[in-house]
């Protein structure tokens, strides 16, 4: 390939992600402009820039509390997938027993059963019939186990040698202790990949808290922040500053994260879901 | 579910052969009968979390259902098709259901065109891979609700939008005009989710023999001539995967329509199916009503699902 022709290629692209990351930068100086300014001079601040927008909002929403709120939904979802998923994932992947290839298949069609749509049942069963409302518990219940990330712990024990697994057993190790010392450390980048992929849903997950939680000490950000922007925007001086104040806190976490470790989001690792 | 009821009482009668025994419990457990007990967790939460609720949202739909105080024991009459019947008579539903289909005609053939050549593009870029591959993905790590709050701010009647266009604004603004609120909220999701899907086709391009490339350049066929012979049939299953995707991302619309155009407005124009059946089955307590509309929806995503892979795994 030559270089006259790359280039193009690479203006469009560049381009493309300007216009992607765009709001992201007016989230940013939107949360700090004194005063809402739409204008296209309004992406350059030049009036100053002020944190008033994040007090007003703190006055409204705890944040802090919401984010614990928020780190403790997420972190239990990611709890319980680690630990119920790599154990799920291993015995699909390397242990023959019954119903194994039962429980494969319901895993890949749990995938397109769309999770919206078991609101109903499931408000009637976790709040009406458990009593879970306004919990942690209740929150975290559906989304316990991410299936997604069962999924790519299998990909990943299934792609281990079998003669190491043979070697270890004619050495007497327990299975249990097979998938410890030696299965679990070599699929390391599976944890922090399937880690990755579970925070997305929960951190950002809207509708299902929002149904379970009424008390306010209880909602995660994204709930109290939604509930910001329906009901009392409207009695800040700037209200689109205060809620993209909101906006940055809620993102950030999410995007640092991404940032931090996108080596372990490529298509490379979830390319076996798509060749599985 | 299969998995879920077997139980560990099958122990057998008298104590046989140590060996005799163990293939015996092999015959009935599998080999390794420790997967049961590794995999049980993870049944058990499928079960109640999925196939359960599954069950639970067909029979409501078919019953007089309504809330009751946990534990007051209330007759839920079986009502047959009523529940249908008044979902399929209601104009609000009917017009959530054609927004939805509004929402699918933009949202899918767009993203499937802007993703695979955003990943085509990506594919052969040698500089700054991972700063664009990264741009791409930002939207769609990040919760809805936090890039709602800009998109208000962006499209809003006096928004930057708004200003760049000047006079060719359309009047009422984006966000409240009901032919222009729904499409822009087909433009949101795609935007979105594009890069979960660009990711999915760069795993699929690794898939496409070079070999192809090649024979196609040697035949004299230029670089759109390859991507339509060569990339776009190589890619053909991450196709069908994207569109089903999208679809079910499609079928559970909820927070754009919500906090977007406050409710679905303006007048229902943009009220996805979800948001009808948040406000029929929890603002207004009729969850009988509600899971009718969820069993339409989830007979119309697989129906979809199934046309789709019928399409396009058609050789």
């Amino acid at each position: 390939m030559s270089r006259t022709r790359t280039w193009p290629r690479m203006v469009a692209l560049t381009i493309g992600a300007l216009a992607f990351l765009f709001p992201f930068y007016y989230m940013v100086i939107g949360s700090l402009q004194p005063k809402p300014d739409t204008s296209l001079a309004g992406a350059i601040p030049t009036h100053g820039v002020t944190l008033h927008n994040y007090e007003q909002i703190n006055e409204r929403v705890n944040l802090v509390r919401s984010l614990v709120n928020s780190g403790i939904f997420t972190g239990g979802v990611i709890l319980f997938t680690l630990v119920f998923g790599v154990l799920a994932g291993y015995a699909l992947a390397r242990l023959h027993f019954r119903g194994r290839w039962s429980l494969f298949a319901i895993m890949l069609l749990v995938q397109v059963v769309p999770f919206q749509l078991l609101i109903i049942p499931l408000y009637v069963m976790i709040v009406r019939n458990y009593g879970l409302a306004d919990s942690y518990m209740g929150m975290i219940l559906p989304f316990a186990i991410n299936s997604t990330a069962v999924f790519i712990f299998r990909q990943f024990f299934l792609a281990l040698p079998e003669d190491l697994f043979a070697a270890a057993r004619i050495d007497g190790a327990s299975e249990l202790r097979i998938l410890w010392s030696i299965a679990l450390p070599l699929v390391r980048p599976a944890l922090l990949t399937a880690t990755l992929i579970t925070f997305i849903g929960p951190w950002n997950e809207f509708l299902w808290p929002f149904l379970v939680t009424k008390n306010a000490a209880l909602q995660p950000l994204a709930v109290s922040l939604a509930n910001y922007i329906s009901n009392i925007a409207g009695r800040a001086t700037n209200p689109y500053g205060a809620i993209l104040a909101g906006a940055v806190v809620l993102a950030t976490p999410a995007v640092v994260l991404f940032v931090a470790f996108q080596r372990h989001f490529t298509s490379s690792e979830l390319g076996s879901g798509v060749k599985g | 579910m299969p998995t879920a009821t077997v139980t560990l009482d099958h122990s057998g009668p008298s104590t046989p052969p140590p060996q005799h025994r163990r293939r015996r419990l092999a015959a009935v457990f599998g080999r390794q009968p420790l997967g049961i007990a590794l995999a049980a967790p993870y049944a058990v939460f499928l079960a109640a979390v999925f196939a359960y609720p599954l069950g639970l949202a067909v029979w409501i739909s078919f019953h007089r259902y309504f809330f009751a105080a946990p534990g007051a024991q209330v007759a839920r009459p079986f009502v047959g098709l009523d529940n249908y019947k008044a979902v399929l008579s209601d104009p609000a539903v009917r017009q959530s259901f054609l927004n939805v289909v509004e929402f699918l005609v933009i949202n899918v053939p767009l993203t499937v065109v802007l993703s695979l050549l955003l990943a085509y593009a990506l594919n052969g870029a040698i500089r700054a891979r991972t700063f664009l591959r990264v741009a791409y993905y930002v939207p769609y790590v990040t919760a809805s609700v936090a890039v709602v709050a800009v998109w208000l701010f962006l499209f809003n009647s006096g928004g930057m939008v708004n200003q760049l266009l000047g006079p060719l604004a359309p009047n009422p603004s984006w966000l409240v005009n009901s032919a222009l609120a729904m499409p822009v909220i087909a433009l949101f999701v795609t935007w979105k989710q594009l890069g979960f899907f660009i990711l999915l086709y760069l795993a699929a391009l690794q898939n496409v023999p070079k070999e192809l490339y090649e024979a196609a350049s040697v035949d004299g066929a230029g670089k759109f001539r390859s991507l339509m012979n060569v990339t776009v049939p190589g890619v053909r299953p991450a196709t069908t995967l994207v569109v089903i995707v999208a679809t079910i991302t499609g079928a559970n619309l909820f927070t754009e329509p919500y906090l977007l155009t406050s409710g679905g407005g303006p007048d229902g124009a943009s009220a996805s199916p979800v948001l009808v059946m948040y406000q029929k089955g929890i603002e207004q307590g009729n969850p009988d009503v509600a899971s009718a509309i969820g069993v339409i929806l989830v007979i119309g995503v697989l129906v979809i699902s199934l046309i789709n892979r019928q399409l396009l795994e058609r050789d």
